[in-house]
């Protein structure tokens, strides 16, 4: 009890700033070595480029608070960015194709949510085949080809608004609604209960389904955001897109501090992870690392990272 | 001293935290071939003594001498090669594996390829079950046994390592009264082979029926060591608290008003059948019954934890329809369950959010929590049921066993319930909390609330209950006002006789 205080209080701080601190000495590693990597110009185009990881890492945050996963996020952003190309191709398309995308994101999630649930299967073996699926259905709507020449009010969704990235923009706005559901809402009570042990939850009156079927909801939904960005940023709706994109969210979540066992992390953990990922790729452009290497050295960073956590 | 008698002797024991003396000075001496009670409230300390036993904290103060030799392993690898083992309360094995497998888990006999020696490993395994005198089969899957037969393997286990120093702690906390009775003979057999028990429980009926001597522990300190004979429980009681406990169960004057809780031929196939009873307002109906005889399982499916086939609850003599706990928690039922780690709590949330968590209704407006009334509402509990935790915002999983079920008694009290089921509401927890929650339960019946409690304690059943349920394998086999019921009563309806 009592002798337990003192060493999380120290604990608590270090896991607290102990994250920020390394993303702090990365970003001070970086600037020592590149003068182009402190530019304002870098420095906005660091979070560009985060910003599809940022929303798929925030959704897969839900996901695995609940003591879930899910694999398929990568294809999830293919197929919903295709569907969204699809009806953005004519005149100054935008609700529309925003409309559906999302939709199709929601969708998923909730086929996702209503299969491990109602259908008692692991969510690893759903969201398995969910990827292949999402895979295939992206294919399919775009007949295997990319489809281009989307209307210019869509691909602005990639552009700027006062001089700031609008992707950079939509992940503030999910970071602040996110951060506000997890804290303050039942809901995100909830959802931190059924991870930690979802029989006591349960026992407390809580209807456990339904909570994780929202979670898988919630996540498609924001894999449809991040397809529609996608889709925006190339302008182009391309159905080979996004392979892999699941494990570096996932990566973020964990180097972020959220248990993959599911009921204690938070969604800050997770921006400073996702952060933490894309300042290292766009270090290693900078410098000019062939890319075979980038992944040699991004992954053991990541290894290395949560072995430096651990130890503390 | 005899120092030659003893096979283990602890030393000026200090062990430190951060921030916190955990063990100051303790000492500890363990004769050969004897049953030594090591006793104390939850957090006294004994387990952290154990642990720097087995080899789990290395950290610490003072000596170990283990048969005549200062002791200094650096892990459980080693404190077992040397000779200890422990035998946890929580079990730990591999389910999916056989006993065979399980009891040679690292140390597998091997043929001369290499490769596990299946004929070897059976024979060997009921050899050493023989020497126990338990009968089971080698080849059982750990998940199918019993939890008192998975403790036998824990023990066969321990003897394989050849060891001199047996720790159990609490191996009867979840086991039936027969089974007790088998454990019993098999540490009778362990002491004629020269082995000694450390045995922690907080039973002290159990302490006086085979300790031989009994050390007492108090917040880290070392009260005392004394043999059982012509020791007495009031004794050992005040050694334990620090001060005299009078009147474990408060005596009351019960006024019952109409039935709120109406069970009428409750069954589920193979669990339990034709349950029929009633609960008044301002009533305590005790269920009794050996373990496996349906009462957890009767009690889960009024609360809704669990579905019963046919049968009817009438609440308020109005039918209702209770499927999930949330229906249960509707009709104004509150259950304490038997498993406060799983189904009470979760542990790796705080104080507060485990007071809340049945309650957001309590400070939420548009499903937005209210930090300050919730922050209100749990200190306001964490103070009526003396709570002892340092801040509402301490992991409930860092509370000692009592301190944990005040959290769970204390959620479901805020659910204000008319009916309150308590299922083993003082399994584990030491004798002050005890106290504590035995007169809870009498001013909640004396407030008009009906209440049920559950439990494998004879002695707790008959002093909280005004009535007595007794149930044997799954059919109610009596029913004893609290001037009928005794000891026997009780057994001999428990046995179906």
């Amino acid at each position: 009890m009592g002798q337990t205080i003192k060493a999380t209080f120290t604990g608590d701080l270090l896991r607290k700033y102990g994250l920020l601190l390394a993303l702090v000495l990365l970003c001070a590693v970086f600037a020592s070595m590149s003068p182009v990597f402190m530019t304002e110009r870098n420095l906005l185009n660091v979070l560009n480029q985060v910003s599809i990881n940022a929303i798929l890492a925030i959704g897969v945050t839900f996901v695995i608070l609940i003591g879930g996963i899910d694999l398929g996020l990568g294809s999830y952003v293919a197929l919903t960015g295709c569907l969204a190309a699809l009806f953005a191709s004519s005149g100054d398309a935008l609700f529309i194709p925003i409309l559906l995308g999302i939709l199709g994101g929601l969708l998923i999630g909730f086929v996702n949510g209503i299969t491990i649930t109602k259908g008692k299967l692991a969510p690893f073996i759903v969201t398995l085949g969910m990827m292949t699926i999402a895979r295939g259905g992206a294919l399919v709507v775009s007949d295997g080809r990319p489809i281009s020449n989307l209307s210019p009010s869509f691909n602005a969704i990639g552009g700027t608004f006062l001089g700031i990235q609008i992707p950079v923009l939509i992940v503030l706005v999910i970071f602040l609604i996110s951060l506000f559901v997890l804290n303050k809402t039942v809901f995100g009570r909830y959802v931190y209960a059924v991870g930690g042990n979802e029989e006591a939850a349960r026992a407390s009156g809580i209807n456990v389904h339904r909570i994780k079927l929202y979670v898988y909801i919630l996540c498609g939904g924001l894999a449809g955001v991040a397809g529609i960005i996608q889709t925006a940023r190339i302008e182009t709706g391309q159905p080979n897109i996004g392979v892999g994109y699941e494990l570096d969210a996932i990566a973020a979540v964990v180097i972020g501090g959220t248990s993959l066992s599911g009921g204690s992390g938070r969604i800050t953990g997770t921006i400073i992870g996702a952060l933490i990922i894309g300042v290292i790729n766009n270090g290693l452009d900078l410098l000019n690392v062939p890319s075979y290497y980038q992944q040699i050295i991004k992954g053991l960073i990541i290894v290395g990272a949560l072995l430096i956590d651990r130890k503390s | 001293m005899g120092a030659d008698l003893n096979v283990l002797e602890m030393n000026n024991i200090s062990k430190t935290f951060p921030g916190v003396h955990a063990l100051k000075n303790v000492n500890l001496a363990v004769k050969k071939g004897t049953v030594h009670a090591l006793m104390g409230e939850n957090g006294a300390g004994k387990s952290t003594l154990m642990k720097i036993l087995i080899g789990m904290y290395t950290q610490y103060e003072g000596e170990i001498i283990f048969k005549g030799e200062r002791l200094a392993h650096s892990n459980i690898k080693s404190a077992i090669d040397a000779g200890i083992s422990m035998i946890h309360q929580e079990l730990s094995y591999v389910p999916n594996m056989t006993v065979s497998e399980n009891l040679f888990l690292g140390n597998e006999p091997r043929n001369r390829w290499g490769v596990v020696d299946r004929k070897k490993l059976r024979e060997d395994t009921q050899s050493y079950l023989n020497l126990i005198g338990v009968k089971l089969d080698p080849g059982t899957l750990m998940k199918d046994l019993s939890v008192s037969e998975r403790q036998m393997v824990e023990i066969a286990k321990a003897i394989s390592y050849k060891s001199d120093v047996i720790i159990m702690d609490e191996p009867t906390s979840a086991i039936s009264d027969r089974e007790v009775e088998r454990l019993f003979k098999i540490i009778e057999g362990l002491k004629k082979r020269g082995v000694a028990i450390i045995y922690i429980s907080h039973k002290m009926d159990e302490i006086f029926r085979i300790a031989d001597e009994f050390t007492v522990l108090r917040d880290g300190t070392f009260v005392g060591t004394q043999p059982i004979e012509g020791a007495n429980i009031d004794q050992m009681i005040a050694m334990m608290v620090g001060r005299q406990l009078t009147d474990l169960f408060p005596r009351r004057t019960p006024e019952y008003g109409p039935a709120i809780l109406t069970v009428r031929n409750l069954t589920k196939r193979g669990v339990f059948e034709n349950i029929s009873f009633e609960v008044r307002k301002g009533e305590i109906v005790g269920i009794a019954g050996l373990m496996g005889s349906g009462r957890t399982e009767v009690v889960n499916c009024i609360y809704g934890l669990d579905r019963s086939d046919s049968g009817e609850i009438r609440i308020r003599d109005t039918a209702a329809t209770i499927r999930t706990p949330k229906d249960g928690m509707r009709q104004g039922i509150g259950l304490v369950s038997e498993d406060r780690k799983t189904l009470g709590l979760v542990l790796q949330l705080s104080v507060k959010e485990n007071i809340m968590l049945p309650n957001f209704q309590l400070c939420t407006r548009y499903q937005v929590v209210s930090d300050a009334k919730e922050k209100m509402i749990a200190d306001g509990i964490i103070k009526d049921l003396s709570i002892k935790t340092p801040t509402r915002d301490q992991k409930a999983g860092n509370l000692s066993g009592g301190n944990q079920q005040k959290i769970v008694i204390g959620k479901v009290l805020l659910g204000n319930p008319d009916l309150l089921i308590l299922d083993e509401p003082t399994r584990g927890i030491d004798i002050g909390a005890k106290s504590e929650i035995y007169k809870l339960i009498s001013q909640l019946a004396e407030q008009g609330k009906a209440i049920i409690v559950v439990s494998s304690e004879l002695p707790e059943i008959m002093g909280l209950s005004d009535r007595i349920i007794v149930l044997h394998e799954g059919k109610v086999t009596g029913e004893l006002t609290r001037e009928e019921a005794s000891e026997e009563k009780i057994m001999a309806h428990a046995f179906g006789k």
